[in-house]
């Protein structure tokens, strides 16, 4: 079991990275409600077989382990969303790519906490591989977009660890920004 | 407090990169890898990979590249950290915490003295293939 809600979300970025998707859609937004998260990619997607196994913990996609034939990322989340009084979706096709959606209830007592998002992002964005990532974050105080091609724009490359640093230093600040503002109006 | 915006970081950007090109001489890459397989990261690697970054940062070294990989087949001894210094063993470690990874980069990077109570022998090259 995950323990935040950022480990839910590298889980299925990191999916769909090794789907082989070129653009990779992330929107995280919390509020006194729900905390809800959508992943979408144009990788390789799943046809119907292969989605009726997707929330099974003794399948994995074949190629995609060498050495084990277990997937739980899902199988992980369903549970916690089923937990929480939260809801999950995923919808996916072959050739052209994969949605997944989940809420979980902002109140419920098991609800994990989001995480260290920063941390998480700069972990995300810098995965090995060319592929676009956006992300999209909204809280009840207003939002922030972050790019993947505009980080590399900006920084050069997300190998480099000072360019690391510089990446998280930024992450962090616009997140410590939407945190503080979103606190204050709940207030 | 003002928003840190792209134009803020480029121009950051700059400075360090000044900073390290007065600072750095040799142009020769270190490769730190760390393991952020399910199990690294369940035991703590994305933690160990920023204390990594801020401890490079920190050292002001320009040459050194910070990489991810999935599970090394040594998910007993999460996180794990692969080092890679020119003219040294190619060296695996393990448990490497947040306070390990400070010292790997004091130590091993910018000392040339490896950590002799975490390094870990390769897996067998079977587990490996």
């Amino acid at each position: 079991m995950h323990a935040t809600v950022c480990d839910y979300i590298a889980d299925l970025v990191q999916n769909a990275v090794e789907a082989g998707a070129s653009r990779i859609g992330l929107e995280i937004e919390t509020g006194p409600v729900q905390v809800a998260v959508t992943v979408s990619d144009n990788g390789c997607g799943m046809d119907a077989a292969r989605m009726r196994r997707v929330e099974d913990p003794f399948f994995s996609a074949p190629g995609k382990h060498d050495q084990r034939r277990v997937g739980l990322g899902l199988p992980l989340l369903r549970q916690a969303v089923d937990a929480t009084g939260g809801t999950m979706e995923v919808r996916s096709a072959a050739g052209e790519g994969t949605m997944v959606f989940f809420r979980f209830a902002a109140q419920h007592v098991d609800t994990p906490p989001l995480g260290e998002l920063a941390g998480t992002l700069l972990t995300l964005l810098a995965l090995p591989g060319c592929y676009e990532l956006t992300v999209r974050r909204r809280a009840t105080a207003g939002d922030y977009t972050v790019a993947r091609h505009e980080l590399l724009e900006t920084l050069g490359d997300l190998e480099n660890a000072v360019n690391l640093a510089l990446a998280r230093e930024y992450l962090a600040a616009v997140e410590q920004e939407l945190e503080t503002a979103s606190r204050i109006r709940a207030a | 407090m003002s928003k840190l915006t792209l134009e803020a970081l480029r121009k950051l950007r700059d400075a360090k990169r000044k900073e390290m090109n007065q600072r750095d001489t040799s142009a020769k890459e270190i490769h730190i890898v760390v393991g952020m397989g399910t199990c690294g990261i369940a035991a703590g690697a994305k933690e160990t990979l920023n204390a990594l970054v801020d401890a490079v940062s920190a050292q002001k070294l320009g040459n050194v590249l910070v990489r991810q990989t999935g599970c090394m087949g040594l998910c007993h001894s999460e996180p794990t950290v692969e080092v890679a210094v020119p003219g040294m063993p190619r060296v695996i470690y393990g448990r490497v915490k947040a306070e390990q990874a400070a010292a790997i980069v004091e130590q091993h990077v910018v000392g040339k003295h490896l950590l002799d109570s975490h390094i870990l022998d390769r897996p067998a090259v079977d587990v490996m293939r």
